[in-house]
């Protein structure tokens, strides 16, 4: 059965332009996903920016924070290897695809390791914890939930490196890899600007 | 009247009638469907459910109040009651209903066979239907190590440091914070879903100009939902690290602010009643035009309202603070910010009443319901301007003042168009038309209810009646509407039974509907009641806002003139 | 001073269950039969007796009038096109002429609420500043008022006096003026000062101070209470302000800088058990050892209308029942019961009845 006469593609007079490529879904709903997320931290940010300065007792941010530069170099070219990668699937180089994707989750979980070692002297060496005052409160709990995203993202990057080394991703996979890779992006660009709030701003 | 019933195509009976099935085969098909009008119509009926038991709710509520000094519910219980009524009417009532609208309606008029992404979309509503469960779940499992807690008794915006672990002990908030937050993430999920569909699956020849108003307002919305959850779910991962781990974000005796849990609990707030309020806006845009014969006035302007009504309310939510204590000039800004949103608001009452200008107005019940719909919103837009007057903001804020605004917003205008959209889509989705008869007593009933407990409550407001309070004194001059605000509960009430009662019995044995009954002009309307699981046999093409109206007025269409 | 009628507000006996259905056939009735009440009582934001108030009743009857304006305007239009544009029986079918809209029209509709947007602005922007910003005058009085849950702590810290629940203020006049400025804090959550007669509201928080002025022009009994839910008792924060005459003021004042007499000794066994029961530290009391801040201060129990913040009559049987019992007069209140025997009870409230 079909439909009535003018609903149908080949009615007479149907205005030129109707035909466009719609955007891909994967990329909208990724970005809408991203949307959400930022409000959320913007939030957190807004939160610890409130809070600077307010707290009376216990170390402040200026005391004992350094600039975490290495982590921040290793997070931020993990964004181009991941790059690097997703056009080498384009391009069909299996092998440098996989090397670069091996070379983000490096990156990545180096800075998660950077993290911790920071958070363990900030811990143990000058007794900063989330209860110790509204610096600790805001800092751990901004830094924490920007961790919990990268490890959310070395998980997903981890199952494509499995599915990668099993050989079952192919070059037609290309665009899925491409919106993992703008979480990643994304989860790059929160560490700019909490860099920037914490480290720069904060301190 | 032309129809179109000759040119649809007519399914086959063996698709959509369950011959052969057994009832758990019928169960289990809906359990694992990931099909967006099986979906929908479970949000729906989710939403009714805790429709119904909000409203029980209330009933107590109000024969507690319905006299000074009342013994009928303690305090604790009271507390509880209030905080349940809302918390449920907000997040298991009004988002599940018009997400299920959604879920329904949206892929059929943009031409489309399901939403972007089918097994989110049912991930969405498990997601939401647990985080309410989770929220009854607490009336077992609140009780906390001396024996505090039970349902949340916080109220439904949980204001620091009532919420603090000092002075709420148990677990009671906990159960109100997981359970929102668990369904807030179901939110985003299916708003998510909606933008995605909205943007990349309409059929050929829909461009956004030629979308209906409802997948434009739904569009509008979900943007809003994804900007608008987030806030909410911040603060509450806040609360919880206050209450758990010993932060210190609210926790007053410490160096935290009270003051910025309500600021981002309001910067939710303040969006979600007009992520409230906007589907609701989008039942009416799609009704009045089909029962007044009139094509909407003003779709641009339309748009451009709601677009514009989006952008302003993200900067309003201070005007829930007015009594805080912020500067004069924080205050006089909030109060601007408030009364401009009422001008697109107010343009979009104009061009609806534009519509019905110059049409042929047929008084069925879906029109009856937007009708009481642009009057009772109409009066809850004026009471709202008036609160945001800073000054008489003073005097009127936390009293029942507001109350009775708030009811008018949401039961008034959101609910009325709500139940606008029931009578009139429930012919696609079952095949069968509601009784007119039954419709036309529910809609008289439970709108002579409503005024007469709606109405009244702005007085006890005037006269100095603060809210969430489980008695008061005689004496004050608040007795008598108090009772009468009781008295119209009961009317409201057996509205909803003549409603239910309609729904049941037209389900099996309401007159058989066809694909157009309402002799309507958008997509859903072109193809059978119900719609087969495919939704369309071949995808449509369109040239204009009204396709079906160019169908059955080929010498008269609307693309020459759009 | 409280009018006479107050005590028939107060003196209602403690309902319990059984006396549930002819209080509700009382009330029932007296509803239906219109009984009215006190009018001094009811605090109608329409019947300011102070400056702040008048000045948001002004600007309120203002709002109103203009949004009245709109109302029949835009329901007239509602109305009028359902009935004169409604399908009519006999109707021929055909569509009506299609309009989808004018840019006119349009305009016109948004160009003139955006008008009345910002002459209400103004006048918003006007009285907020007027009320918010309002100068302390040399002669004003200054209070502290403490939330609690669920009592009002209040102190006249230039006067040496503190009480509990009533607020005692002079009346002021524009010759002589002695307006009342409230320091607002919390000591728990967050609370909401509402005296409809006498002001708008402002918040209690806790962390917070904030400010509140009252300017009374008329003696007498101004009721009302807390208006920010803070916890389960949030229904029975009441609060009294009474307003006297300069020469009644002063008489207040002087009463509650008294320091107590010296102690009968009739009385003497109540005061130990007092001074030896857990009450000394919740309580202050002057001229005992007590000296407790989580509730009330009692030096001048007797000088006050109602215990448990107007949750009954100050009379020496329902002081007796409070101190026995609170969870019946305020069920969840932190008072505990303090399981006296009967002696120990009756000595506390001899001795408690001599505080005026």
């Amino acid at each position: 059965m079909s439909n009535p006469a003018s609903l149908t593609a080949d009615a007479p007079d149907a205005t030129p332009g109707d035909a466009w490529t719609p955007p891909s879904k994967g990329k909208v709903g990724m970005a809408c996903l991203i949307l959400a997320e930022s409000a959320i931290f913007i939030i957190f940010v807004v939160a610890y920016l409130f809070y600077l300065g307010r707290d009376t007792s216990g170390p402040k941010p200026g005391e004992v924070l350094e600039l975490p530069i290495l982590n921040s170099i290793c997070l931020l070219s993990s964004s181009v290897t991941i790059t690097l990668a997703v056009r080498a699937l384009e391009r069909g180089l299996p092998r440098a695809f996989l090397g670069c994707w091996a070379a983000t989750i490096a990156l990545g979980g180096w800075f998660l390791a950077g993290t911790a070692l920071e958070w363990r002297t900030l811990i143990v060496k000058h007794g900063l914890t989330l209860q110790t005052n509204l610096f600790g409160t805001t800092f751990y709990s901004l830094v924490g939930l920007h961790a919990c995203h990268v490890i959310v993202g070395l998980a997903m990057l981890g199952i494509v490196a499995a599915l990668a080394v099993a050989g079952t991703v192919r070059r037609a996979h290309a665009p899925r890899l491409e919106v993992l890779a703008w979480y990643w992006h994304f989860v790059d660009v929160v560490w700019i600007v909490v860099f920037t709030v914490v480290y720069v701003i904060g301190r | 009247m032309k129809t179109v019933s000759a040119a649809i195509p007519r399914t086959p009976a063996a698709e959509s009638a369950p011959v052969g099935k057994t009832w758990l085969e019928i169960v289990h098909s809906w359990v694992i469907t990931v099909d967006h009008k099986k979906l929908g119509l479970m949000y729906i009926l989710y939403g009714l459910l805790f429709f119904v038991v909000a409203g029980l709710e209330a009933t107590l509520m109000r024969l507690q109040l319905a006299f000074p000094n009342n013994t009928f519910l303690s305090p604790q219980v009271f507390n509880q009651l209030f905080t349940l009524h809302g918390t449920t009417m907000v997040f298991l009532v009004g988002m599940p209903i018009l997400f299920g609208f959604a879920n329904y309606l949206v892929p059929l008029m943009i031409g489309a066979r399901d939403l972007a992404f089918p097994r989110l979309n049912a991930f969405g509503f498990w997601l939401s239907a647990f985080g309410g469960f989770l929220l009854y779940f607490s009336l077992i499992g609140g009780m906390g190590m001396t024996g505090a807690g039970s349902a949340p008794d916080v109220g439904w915006f949980a204001y620091s440091p009532l919420t603090a672990k000092a002075f709420s002990r148990g677990h009671s908030t906990d159960y109100w914070i997981l359970g929102i937050l668990v369904g807030g993430f179901g939110s985003i999920a299916t708003a998510a879903n909606l933008v995605t569909t909205i943007l990349c699956m309409r059929c050929r020849g829909m461009t956004l100009g030629r979308m209906p108003l409802l997948v434009w307002l739904n569009l509008v919305m979900c943007g809003m939902v994804l900007m608008v959850i987030s806030p909410l779910t911040a603060a509450q991962i806040m609360l919880l690290l206050d209450r758990f781990l010993g932060a210190h974000f609210f926790d007053t005796q410490a160096g935290g602010s009270a003051v910025l849990w309500q600021h981002f609990f309001w910067i939710f707030g303040h969006p979600e009643v007009y992520v409230l309020i906007l589907p609701g806006f989008a039942f009416a845009s799609e009704i009045i035009p089909v029962f007044s014969r009139k094509a909407i006035f003003g779709y641009p302007v339309m748009v451009g309202a709601t677009v514009a009504i989006a952008f302003v309310s993200f900067g309003v939510w201070a005007h829930h603070m007015f009594t805080v204590g912020m500067t004069a000039v924080g205050n006089t800004f909030f109060a601007i910010s408030t009364m401009l949103v009422g001008v697109p608001t107010g343009i979009k009452i104009f061009n609806w009443i534009g519509t019905m200008w110059g049409g042929k107005i047929r008084l069925a019940t879906p029109m009856l319901f937007c009708i009481a719909f642009l009057f009772q919103f109409l009066i809850a837009g004026l009471t709202g301007i008036m609160l945001a007057v800073v000054p008489f903001d003073w005097q009127l804020s936390d009293s029942y003042f507001v109350v009775a605004h708030f009811h008018f917003v949401l039961v008034g205008a959101l609910l009325f168009t709500i139940f606008a959209a029931i009578y009139y889509w429930f012919p696609k989705a079952t095949g069968r038309r509601l009784s007119e008869t039954l419709g036309k007593w529910h809609f008289w009933v439970f709108l002579i209810g409503f005024h007469m407990t709606f109405d009244t409550m702005h007085l006890p407001g005037l006269l100095g009646m603060p809210r969430r309070i489980y008695t008061y004194e005689a004496g004050r001059g608040w007795d008598l509407w108090n009772l009468i605000c009781t008295v119209g509960v009961a009317f409201q009430g057996v509205g909803v039974l003549i409603f239910v009662f309609n729904l049941l019995r037209s389900l099996f044995k309401g007159a058989p509907a066809g694909p157009d009954p309402w002799d309507a002009w958008t997509l859903e309307w072109a193809t059978t009641s119900p719609p087969p699981e495919y939704n369309f046999a071949e995808p449509p093409v369109v040239r204009s806002r009204r396709p079906l109206w160019d169908l059955k007025h080929p010498t008269d269409p609307d693309w020459k003139y759009e | 001073m409280p009018t006479a009628s107050t005590a028939n507000v107060l003196s209602r006996p403690v309902l319990s269950p059984g006396m549930l259905s002819s209080a509700v056939t009382l009330a029932a009735g007296s509803s239906l039969l219109g009984a009215v009440p006190d009018p001094a009582l009811v605090p109608s934001i329409f019947r300011p007796e102070s400056v702040p108030a008048d000045s948001i009743h002004q600007l309120s009857l203002f709002v109103l009038a203009v949004t009245a304006g709109i109302f029949l305007v835009v329901f007239g239009l509602i109305a009028y096109a359902t009935w004169r544009f409604r399908q009519r029986p006999g109707d021929d079918g055909r569509e009506p002429a299609q309009i989808y809209g004018s840019n006119p029209v349009e305009a016109a509709w948004t160009i003139v609420p955006l008008i009345i947007v910002v002459v209400l602005s103004l006048a918003t922007a006007r009285v907020l500043h007027e009320v918010q910003n309002a100068p302390m005058p040399p002669s004003a009085l200054e209070v502290e008022v403490v939330g609690h849950q669920w009592w009002w702590e209040i102190r006249y810290p230039k006067l040496g006096i503190v009480t509990a629940n009533e607020l005692h203020v002079p009346v002021s006049s524009p010759a002589d003026r002695r307006p009342t400025y409230l320091d607002l804090r919390s000591a728990d959550v967050i609370h909401s000062f509402w005296v409809p007669r006498l002001a708008g509201k402002t918040d209690l928080v806790p962390g917070r101070r904030n400010r509140l002025w009252i300017e009374p022009r008329r003696a007498g009994l101004f009721l009302g209470q807390c208006a920010e839910y803070c916890g389960t008792q949030h229904a029975k924060m009441l609060l009294r302000v009474i307003v006297h005459t300069p020469e009644d003021f002063e008489r207040w004042v002087q009463s509650q800088r008294a320091a107590p007499g010296p102690v009968p000794d009739t009385v003497a066994p109540g005061r130990r058990v007092f001074e030896q029961t857990a009450c000394v530290n919740c309580h202050a009391l002057d001229g005992t050892i007590a000296d407790g801040r989580f509730g009330p201060d009692l030096t001048h129990l007797m000088s006050r209308d109602t215990l448990g913040a107007g949750a009954a009559a100050n009379s020496r049987d329902n002081l007796r029942e409070w101190i026995r019992r609170p969870d019946r007069f305020k069920p969840g209140v932190l008072m505990p019961a303090m399981n006296l025997s009967d002696t120990q009870l009756d000595q506390l409230v001899d001795y408690l009845v001599t505080l005026r």
